[in-house]
């Protein structure tokens, strides 16, 4: 079996405990909001100026002044604040955001991460706030697609795409496992979904896994 | 008697030369002063440098004044977006030099020009192709990238009340770029939905004090277009 989109978002909202400040990236990650419980407090930070968002409002209760980093409407939960970009990148840069989960082209085994251009001759590339996230957030998880459309594998030893920040990923859940990124061991798998072997995994990724066991 | 109130955009937009790195707040459509960036179309100003986080969408605001020729550079973090078709036709034809730059550097490079800090160090960009041919210092075992302050000659912010003395207030997620960039410039002027009454904005709710504001002027819009 594969781990769908939603079970992969469901799998990383497992693992954040409560009291986290958590910044979600666009895709996937923006999804892990839905399955962290309502009871366990888990703030969720905004680039654009947001702390303590909430979902998506009902469509007759759209506020126009309230929007996420992908400009799509959102809510703000009792207790949130807003506050201006400054403020905002001296949370994620100052290394007071606990957790970013971001989508990825290519994840190394040294920890690179490269998901903002995919080339390096892209002609108009779009950083937004990748680099400050990667480079500034105290733990990065990456939330990807095992290998690509055409099965060329995402974790790597080296990323051939441009960078967003080099030794910042701690972690990468895919649709067919959860891997760590251990400094000086590389790729450590933690968990495989049920059906796929360690040799059948590594046979679909670009760089050597380790196991604890 | 101090009054920063201009009736006009026109008045409130006088003297802009060309030539100026203008600073224009808001993330996508929240918070953005179309009205008063639509203004410079009427005023004239050209070969403009513009500063903001995107590079506009449909055709209104800000992709107004770049189909109009009037922008020869954009600095900003996140130039596509869902209706940036100006930019990219633009952008396509070698008509906009681009300088893309990580967002939360964006922010910083504005802060530090209005705090009078010329250059900083930052670790975001180290290693990547966006800090090519910048100095870079080990700080604590790690590559950091040396920024350049971002000062413009003008800044145009959307607030939602503003008073005579220049004190501002933003609404939710708009304040965003505003209260940075109107830091930033020698030239601040803001578009406000409504004009208070000296005093009637809580001292303790001020989000700019009039101090790094020029000119207020009001506008009739409604809520923001998302």
């Amino acid at each position: 079996m594969t781990w769908n989109r939603t079970q992969m978002a469901a799998r990383v909202a497992q693992d954040i405990p409560e009291g986290w400040f958590v910044n979600l990236g666009i895709g996937i990650p923006t999804m892990v909001a839905d399955h962290v419980p309502a009871e366990r407090e888990v703030i969720l930070h905004s680039e654009n100026g947001i702390l303590g968002m909430g979902p998506a409002p009902a469509p007759d209760k759209v506020n126009a002044w309230l929007v996420n980093a992908g400009k799509q409407p959102v809510t703000l939960r009792p207790g949130g604040s807003f506050f201006h970009h400054a403020d905002s990148f001296a949370m994620i840069r100052g290394g007071h955001i606990d957790l970013c989960v971001l989508g990825a082209f290519e994840v190394a085994e040294n920890g690179d991460i490269a998901n903002w251009a995919t080339s390096e001759n892209d002609t108009a590339p779009a950083v937004g706030g990748a680099m400050d996230l990667a480079a500034g957030a105290k733990r990065l998880w990456v939330v990807m697609e095992h290998t690509t459309k055409d099965g060329k594998p995402k974790l790597v030893e080296s990323c051939g795409y441009p960078l967003t920040a080099m030794g910042v990923v701690q972690r990468v859940y895919t649709n067919l496992a959860v891997v760590d990124v251990v400094p000086g061991r590389g790729f450590v798998v933690k968990e495989i979904v049920p059906g796929l072997s360690l040799a059948e995994l590594q046979a679909k990724t670009g760089a050597k896994l380790n196991t604890d066991a | 008697m101090i009054n920063k109130i201009v009736q006009s955009i026109a008045e409130a937009l006088q003297g802009v030369k060309d030539g100026s790195t203008v600073l224009m707040g808001g993330f996508g459509a929240v918070g953005q002063p179309d009205e008063l960036i639509e203004g410079l179309i009427e005023q004239g100003a050209k070969d403009l440098t513009v500063v903001a986080n995107n590079a506009g969408a449909g055709r209104v605001g800000l992709a107004k004044l770049m189909e109009a020729g009037r922008v020869r550079k954009i600095i900003c973090s996140f130039p596509r977006s869902a209706g940036s078709v100006v930019f990219e036709e633009l952008y396509r034809a070698g008509k906009l030099e681009l300088e893309i730059v990580p967002q939360g550097t964006l922010a910083e490079r504005m802060r530090a020009a209005g705090a009078g800090i010329a250059a900083f160090y930052t670790p975001t960009g180290a290693g990547t192709k966006l800090a090519q041919g910048k100095e870079v210092r080990e700080f604590n075992g790690r590559p950091h990238v040396m920024e350049y302050a971002l000062k413009g000659d003008l800044a145009l912010v959307e607030a939602w009340e503003g008073d005579r003395w220049g004190n501002l207030t933003y609404r939710e997620s708009g304040r965003n770029f505003n209260p940075v960039m109107a830091t930033a410039a020698t030239l601040t002027v803001a578009q406000v939905h409504h004009i208070r009454e000296l005093g009637e904005i809580a001292p303790d709710n001020i989000h700019t004090p009039g101090i790094f504001v020029n000119r207020v002027v009001r506008v009739q819009r409604g809520a923001p277009w998302v």
